[in-house]
C-alpha cells in the first residue's frame, strides 16, 4: 500500500515552534495555484509504513546476497558511526579551509592508501559512481591524446565480454567502439587485439580478473601491445575485490582506473546511491584530472591540475562515501586487505567445488571471486531456466545471483559469495541450489510459479518493459 | 520445433533473407531466433539510406534478459524500415516471418546463405 492510500485529510505529524519572524505574504507568479499532492499520516503510521516496507526487501543485512559481480559484501557498522561524526557531517564545502582540515586529511589519506593499493599516482573522488568514472577516466584518455595533437584516435576497444557500461560510456565520452571476441576461456584473444590495435586506437577497456571471473594471464603482453599501438589501458574496478593487495592494475599496465568505493571498500550500496567512483592515474595523465586535488602535509590545500577537464560533479564528489572506506581500509589494514580477498576467492571456489556435480560451470578451473554457471543443459533436460532457478532461490530468502550475463554464457548464473559469508551460510546455500536441482527434475512446474513465498510474487517482466507504470497517479 | 520457411534464405547468425529481386532483399529474423531470444520488448532499427554491411550489426533487439545484435547479410543500402516494430515488437515473436526489419537496395556483397533445408539441419546442431 502507498503512503498516499494511507492520506488522511488533517493529519499531521509536525509540531513546528510558533513563528518568530514576520509572516509573508508571496506575490504575484510566485504563489502556487494548486495545493501540493503530500500524504497526510501520524508519525506512528509514517514510522509503521516504512517498517513494512523494509520488511518487504532483501538487503546484505537480511541474508545472502551473491549478486555476481555487484561485491554486496557486509559493510561493517562503524563505517557508518565514522561517517556520521559531526566534524563530517555538519561542514559546508563552501567554508574556509581551514576549519576543515580533517576533511581535506581523510581526502588526501584516502588517496594516498588507494593509489598505493591501485598502482596508481593521483586520484580524484570526485565522480558518483562506477559508470561516471569510466567517463572520467575516458575524458582525461581524450584529453591526453588531444594534448598530444592526436585527434585521429578515436576507437575504444573493448572485449565482448566486458560490462555494458565500458561501450556506453565509451559512446558518451565521443569514441567509436571496437568490440574483439573473447577465447572460449573467456581472456582476450591476442590475435585479435593485435588487428584491432593501430594509428586510431585511443585505448583498451579491461577488467582482470574478467567478467567471467578469470585472471587473464596474458595481462602484460595485452598492455603492452595497446601501448606499442600508441593507446592506453583503462582498468575497470569492477572486480578488484579478487584481487585487492596482491595485484596492483598499475603494475599489470594500466594507465587510468576506476574503483568502485561503494563496492570494494564496503559501503551501503545497490539502492540508488550515494557512490564514489573514484578514480586514480599515472602520473602522465594526473594533470587532466578534474579540478580540487587534496595537497598539503600538516595543513592542507585544494589545488587545480594544470591542464583539467574540469568538474564532473560538485564540490568534492559524495564525501561520506569516502569516510566510509577510508574507516574500512584503516580497519583491516594491509594485512587484512588482501586476506578479504583471499577469503573472497576461496569462499567462490568452495561454493563451485560443491555444486560443480549438478550444475554445469562456463569455465571449469579455479576462479577467482565469482564464478559463471551455464543452465543451458538443465533448461534443455527439464525447461527450468536460470531465471526459474533465481526466483526458487527467492523463495528460500537467498537473493539470485546475477542471470543472463555475461552474454557469452547461456542461461548464464553469475555467483558472487563475497568474503563475508562464514562457511555455514555457504554450505546452505548450497544445500538450496542442489534442492531446485532436484525439483527441477521432479516438479518442474513448480519452479516456474516460483516464488510464492515472497510479499510480491513472479513479476509479467515482459508487460512491466512493454507498458511500463513510470509513475504513481495522482487521484 | 521451430518454423523455417520454404524458399527464404538463411544465416548462421538466425536472419531470413527474402530476395525481391537481385539487388534488393527483405531481412528479419527467424523463429528460432524470436525463440532463443524471448518476448522482446524494444527494437532498435536503421534510417532510410543507411549503409549495411555484411556481417555488421545493423539493429538490435532487446528482451527482458539481454540485448542481442542483428547481423547485416547482405551490404547496401536501406531503402525502408518497418517502423511498426517500434511500437510492436513483440510481431517478431508471434509472426517472425512477417516482421522484417529493413528492405535493402542496391545489394554489392552477400554472405553464403543456408536454404531453408541446411538452416533446420544447422538449428538442429545448435540444439544438440
Amino acid at each position: 500500500m502507498l503512503i498516499f492510500e494511507k492520506s488522511k485529510k488533517g493529519r499531521h505529524l509536525s509540531l513546528l515552534p510558533p513563528l518568530d519572524v514576520p509572516a509573508v505574504e508571496l506575490t504575484g507568479g510566485n504563489q502556487r495555484e494548486q495545493e501540493l499532492h503530500l500524504p497526510e499520516v501520524s508519525e506512528n503510521e509514517l514510522s509503521r509504513h516504512y517498517s513494512e516496507l523494509a520488511k518487504k526487501t532483501h538487503g546484505v543485512n537480511d541474508g545472502f546476497y551473491p549478486l555476481g559481480s555487484c561485491t554486496m559484501k557486509y559493510n561493517p557498522k562503524i563505517n557508518d558511526e565514522m561517517a556520521g561524526l559531526s566534524g563530517f557531517t555538519e561542514v559546508h564545502p563552501l567554508q574556509p579551509l581551514h576549519t576543515v582540515q580533517g576533511c581535506l586529511e581523510v581526502l588526501q589519506t584516502a588517496e594516498r592508501y588507494l593509489s598505493e593499493i591501485t598502482g596508481m599516482d593521483r586520484m580524484t573522488f570526485q565522480p558518483a559512481a562506477g559508470a561516471h568514472g569510466e567517463f572520467t577516466g575516458l575524458l582525461l584518455m581524450k584529453a591526453y591524446h588531444h594534448a598530444r595533437n592526436e585527434q585521429n584516435r578515436t576507437k575504444i576497444i573493448v572485449p565482448d565480454s566486458a560490462h555494458g557500461t565500458n561501450p556506453a560510456s565509451a559512446a558518451m565520452a565521443g569514441y567509436s567502439v571496437v568490440s574483439i571476441p573473447s577465447r572460449e576461456d573467456g581472456c582476450v584473444d591476442l590475435e585479435k587485439l593485435r588487428e584491432a590495435v593501430g594509428e586510431d586506437t585511443a585505448g583498451l577497456m579491461l577488467t582482470n580478473p574478467n567478467t567471467v571471473g578469470l585472471f587473464d594471464k596474458n595481462i602484460l603482453e595485452i598492455t603492452r601491445i595497446v601501448h606499442e599501438a600508441g593507446g592506453l589501458c583503462y582498468y575497470d574496478g569492477a572486480n578488484l575485490n579478487a584481487v585487492m593487495g596482491t595485484v596492483r592494475p598499475g603494475d599489470m599496465g594500466f594507465d587510468v582506473i576506476h574503483l568502485n568505493l561503494h563496492k570494494t571498500f564496503s559501503t551501503p550500496h545497490g539502492g540508488g546511491g550515494p557512490g564514489s567512483g573514484a578514480v586514480g592515474c599515472k602520473n602522465l595523465l594526473a594533470e587532466f584530472l578534474p579540478v580540487d586535488l587534496t595537497e598539503g602535509k600538516g595543513a592542507y590545500y585544494f589545488v587545480d591540475p594544470e591542464h583539467s577537464i574540469g568538474r564532473v560533479k560538485s564540490f568534492y564528489g559524495n564525501f561520506l562515501v569516502v569516510v566510509r572506506a577510508l574507516t574500512y581500509l584503516l580497519t583491516l589494514g594491509k594485512e587484512g586487505i588482501p586476506e578479504a580477498s583471499t577469503h573472497a576467492v576461496l569462499n567462490a571456489n568452495y561454493m563451485m567445488a560443491c555444486l560443480k556435480d549438478k550444475y554445469t560451470m562456463a569455465y571449469d578451473e579455479i576462479c577467482m571471486h565469482e564464478f559463471v554457471m551455464s543452465l543451458k543443459d538443465l533448461k534443455k533436460d527439464t525447461g527450468v531456466s536460470a531465471l526459474d532457478i533465481s526466483k526458487g532461490l527467492l523463495d528460500n530468502g537467498i537473493h539470485p545471483p546475477t542471470m543472463y550475463f555475461p552474454l557469452i554464457v547461456e542461461e548464464a548464473l553469475m555467483v558472487e559469495p563475497t568474503e563475508t559469508e562464514t562457511k555455514e551460510t555457504l554450505d546452505e546455500a548450497v544445500e538450496v541450489f542442489l534442492q531446485l536441482y532436484e525439483t527441477a527434475h521432479k516438479d518442474a512446474e513448480s519452479l516456474h510459479l516460483a516464488p510464492l513465498h515472497t510479499p510480491i510474487t513472479r513479476l509479467d517482466e515482459v508487460e512491466a518493459a512493454r507498458h511500463p507504470k513510470l509513475r504513481y497517479e495522482i487521484i | 520445433m521451430s518454423n523455417v520457411v520454404e524458399g527464404l534464405f538463411y544465416t548462421k547468425s538466425h536472419e531470413w533473407v527474402k530476395f525481391e529481386d537481385d539487388t534488393t532483399a527483405v531481412i528479419g529474423l527467424t523463429d528460432y531466433a524470436q525463440g532463443e531470444l524471448g518476448s522482446l520488448v524494444f527494437v532498435n532499427l536503421p534510417e532510410e539510406e543507411d549503409e549495411v554491411t555484411v556481417g555488421e550489426a545493423f539493429a538490435d533487439v532487446e528482451s527482458v534478459k539481454a540485448v542481442s545484435d542483428v547481423y547485416s547479410p547482405v551490404t547496401g543500402i536501406v531503402a525502408e524500415v518497418n517502423e511498426d516494430l517500434m511500437d510492436e515488437p513483440e510481431k517478431i515473436n508471434s509472426e517472425p516471418y512477417d516482421a522484417w526489419f529493413v528492405k535493402v537496395k542496391d545489394i554489392t556483397d552477400k554472405e553464403e546463405f543456408l536454404s531453408a533445408e541446411e538452416y533446420t539441419a544447422f538449428v538442429e546442431s545448435e540444439q544438440a
